[in-house]
């Protein structure tokens, strides 16, 4: 994973609550057995419209996202997070992530930045009279600023660090090996097994 | 103090305690697998030349891409056909026990784990599937992962997590007849709202959910994400040690015992405390259904559609106003007079065997509604033959629905069985998002008791609705009018 501590780009404002996954990429993108590709599924069944915010100048090259609340809710699907960052987004801002979406943008570098809900707004009539708006986001402080704006956001700090430093979480949890050992030694012997009972 | 059922879980499961910002690791007992959210998580573990660690504590089945007609069939979408070749290639390198289409034990991920016994109380379960958190019904911790989390899982048997906060959702009183678990779960989150639960396990207790059937607990803690909590648990009890009793990975002599010993400790203590509680009478709940595209917009089926600018909070209004432009719907319309196009009764919500047996006891002796389709598709292999043997099939098949084979069929686009746009649907699903069951495609999320009673009208309905239209007294077309 690619370390984050600040980043500039066009705001994207996305008047939208509960932007669901099926909404961010539909199942039919989920086909793939690939990483990579998925900037075509991003908000599919709104891109086919030509007044949705990505189809017009100059948002289009955006890669700050700004959402209403319950950004990222329904299915896991990792894809989510991909479909935004093959298209170019490096930070999602809403007032409220739904969890699964949070935790997964923080393993693939995608910043999930919780502001106040006033702040969105604030952020949303910014981009909306000065199309184009250049947003900024530091990870170190903790801001999202753009204009004369300035704004605190939201994130933990294990998630801050990891992405900081561009960590990526299996080599750190594998630090630990000999206690994940130590565990399965201690297990209940009835716990189940899922290595096949000749079934009738 | 005392410690909540999901706290007890937690503890017996920490591998090891974070310290500072560091978040606990946590063992993981059950790893679910299926073809969508697998093959870059198998990818990952191939670049980096790791093995899965713990193959004896991993399953994988194929659900969401599978026709679930015409199965002897290679699959025709080539991409599908990929996902779940994909899946084959890395569960035998690997070393991983999958039930491919076809398979006995072949199903919806979240009704094979149950039914063969190898989720059980006190167990942490994931699956790259939000609605994992159906397994909470066994008083498991269970909840949805992303990818990169699958591939940890793999690679680990671990998780790192933060710990969550506890809400209770206490449902008092009984429930009246004709009033489904489908219904307590949709009227819990019209309450609470879609972002209500977030940050939650919720524990789902009190008298009303202590008398549901195992099938029941596994619907409500199914939705439980749809409330925006990752995981749903209710406490294991006799109705739980006798559904899994004998079950092929259930403990078996003195470990049944011993595990029947530990399981009935997972209880929350009287003097634990709750993060939140919130109470729902049972006794005041109907027949619920939603208007929206989100599944908190719901409402008793005796209610109208709502009229957005009676909403108050601005972000509500619009999506409000949003939702009735997509689902075509006017203000004040009645519920109970919008007319579906197709009804579908499956899904890991309400596809196991009570589900189906509840919908054909409406629909037996009655007939589908002229231009209605009904999709009648069981949650698995196992469940599709123990209806079989119980005669359901025929019942269903006699009445003009579709009997099919096993899988996630129209609850996602996923696969061959999807709205076409602008047709609307009565379905026992999760999830109503634009959408969700093909694109344009109109839900309305309903019990299994509405779906057949809605499949008969043609219009959103309860058995309560249905009076004397047995086939042979009248056809039952008419009621579409």
């Amino acid at each position: 994973m690619e370390p984050f501590t600040t980043h500039t780009g066009v705001g994207v404002p996305l008047r939208r609550s509960n932007v669901d996954t099926d909404q961010i990429i539909p199942a039919v993108y989920l086909k793939r057995v690939t990483r990579t590709g998925f900037e075509d599924g991003l908000f599919a069944a709104w891109r086919s419209d030509e007044h949705f915010v990505l189809n017009r100048e100059p948002y289009r090259a955006g890669s700050v996202l700004v959402a209403g609340p319950d950004f990222g809710t329904g299915s896991s699907r990792e894809h989510a997070v991909w479909a935004l960052s093959d298209y170019g987004f490096r930070v999602v801002v809403s007032a409220r992530f739904a969890d699964i979406f949070r935790g997964n943008a923080g393993k693939q570098g995608l910043v999930a930045a919780e502001c106040e809900q006033s702040d969105v707004e604030q952020l949303w009539k910014l981009l909306e009279t000065e199309p184009g708006t250049q947003v900024t986001v530091d990870l170190v402080e903790k801001t999202v600023s753009a204009k004369d704006f300035t704004a605190r956001f939201f994130v933990d700090d294990y998630t801050r660090w990891r992405l900081l430093e561009g960590l990526d979480d299996i080599s750190l949890t594998l630090r630990h090996e000999a206690d994940i050992d130590a565990f399965e030694q201690a297990r209940p012997n009835w716990k189940p097994v899922t290595t096949p009972i000749a079934t009738p | 103090m005392g410690k909540t059922l999901a706290e007890k879980v937690w503890d017996q499961h920490v591998v090891r305690r974070g310290d500072g910002a560091e978040p606990d690791l946590l063992y993981i007992d059950l790893h679910l697998v299926h073809e969508v959210t697998s093959p870059q998580a198998f990818d990952g573990l191939r670049l980096a030349g790791r093995p899965v660690r713990r193959p004896d504590l991993t399953i994988a089945t194929e659900d969401h891409n599978v026709p679930t007609i015409g199965i002897d069939l290679p699959i025709a979408d080539p991409v599908s056909r990929t996902q779940v070749d994909t899946l084959r290639r890395n569960c035998a390198e690997f070393g991983v026990r999958l039930h491919p289409m076809g398979d006995v034990e072949q199903g919806i991920v979240h009704v094979v784990g149950p039914q063969l016994g190898l989720t059980q109380p006190g167990t942490t379960v994931v699956c790259g599937d939000s609605h994992t958190s159906t397994h909470g019904a066994f008083g498991a911790l269970a909840f949805g992962i992303g990818t990169s989390e699958v591939e940890h899982v793999m690679a680990t048997q671990t998780l790192p997590l933060r710990p969550f906060k506890t809400m209770a959702i206490t449902v008092t009183g009984e429930l009246r007849p004709g009033v489904t678990a489908k219904d307590v779960i949709l009227a819990v989150i019209a309450k609470i709202g879609t972002g209500g639960g977030q940050g939650y396990v919720l524990e789902y207790r009190g008298p009303a959910i202590e008398k549901l059937s195992m099938e029941a607990r596994m619907t409500v803690c199914n939705m439980s994400i749809e409330a925006g909590a990752r995981a749903g648990m209710i406490a294991p009890d006799e109705t739980t040690f006798e559904y899994l009793k004998g079950r092929p990975h259930a403990p078996q002599g003195a470990d049944w015992d011993a595990a029947v010993a530990s399981w009935r400790e997972l209880r929350t203590d009287d003097d634990a405390t709750f993060d939140a509680e919130v109470v729902v009478d049972a006794a005041s709940l109907t027949p619920f259904v939603t208007w929206g595209t989100n599944p908190g917009q719901g409402l008793p089926l005796s209610a109208t559609v709502p009229d957005p600018e009676l909403i108050a909070d601005e972000n509500e209004r619009v999506a409000a106003e949003k939702a009735l432009a997509y689902m075509d719907l006017a203000p004040g319309t009645p519920l109970r007079e919008i007319g579906v196009d197709t009804v579908f009764l499956g899904s890991c919500t309400n596809g196991r065997i009570e589900d189906l047996r509840a919908a054909a006891d409406v629909i037996r002796g009655r007939r589908v509604a002229e231009g209605v389709r009904m999709l009648v598709v069981p949650g698995s292999m196992r469940v599709r033959a123990q209806a079989e043997s119980e005669g359901l099939d025929a019942v269903f098949l006699a009445a003009g629905a579709e009997w099919r084979q096993a899988g996630c069929s129209m609850c996602l686009g996923m696969n061959p069985d999807q709205l076409a746009p602008g047709e609307r649907s009565a379905s026992t699903s999760n999830r109503n998002f634009e959408g969700r069951q093909g694109k344009g495609g109109r839900t309305h999320l309903v019990s299994p008791l509405v779906a057949a009673a809605t499949a008969v009208r043609g219009t959103l309905s309860s058995p309560e609705d249905l009076s004397d239209d047995l086939v042979g007294a009248a056809t039952s077309g008419d009621d579409r009018n």
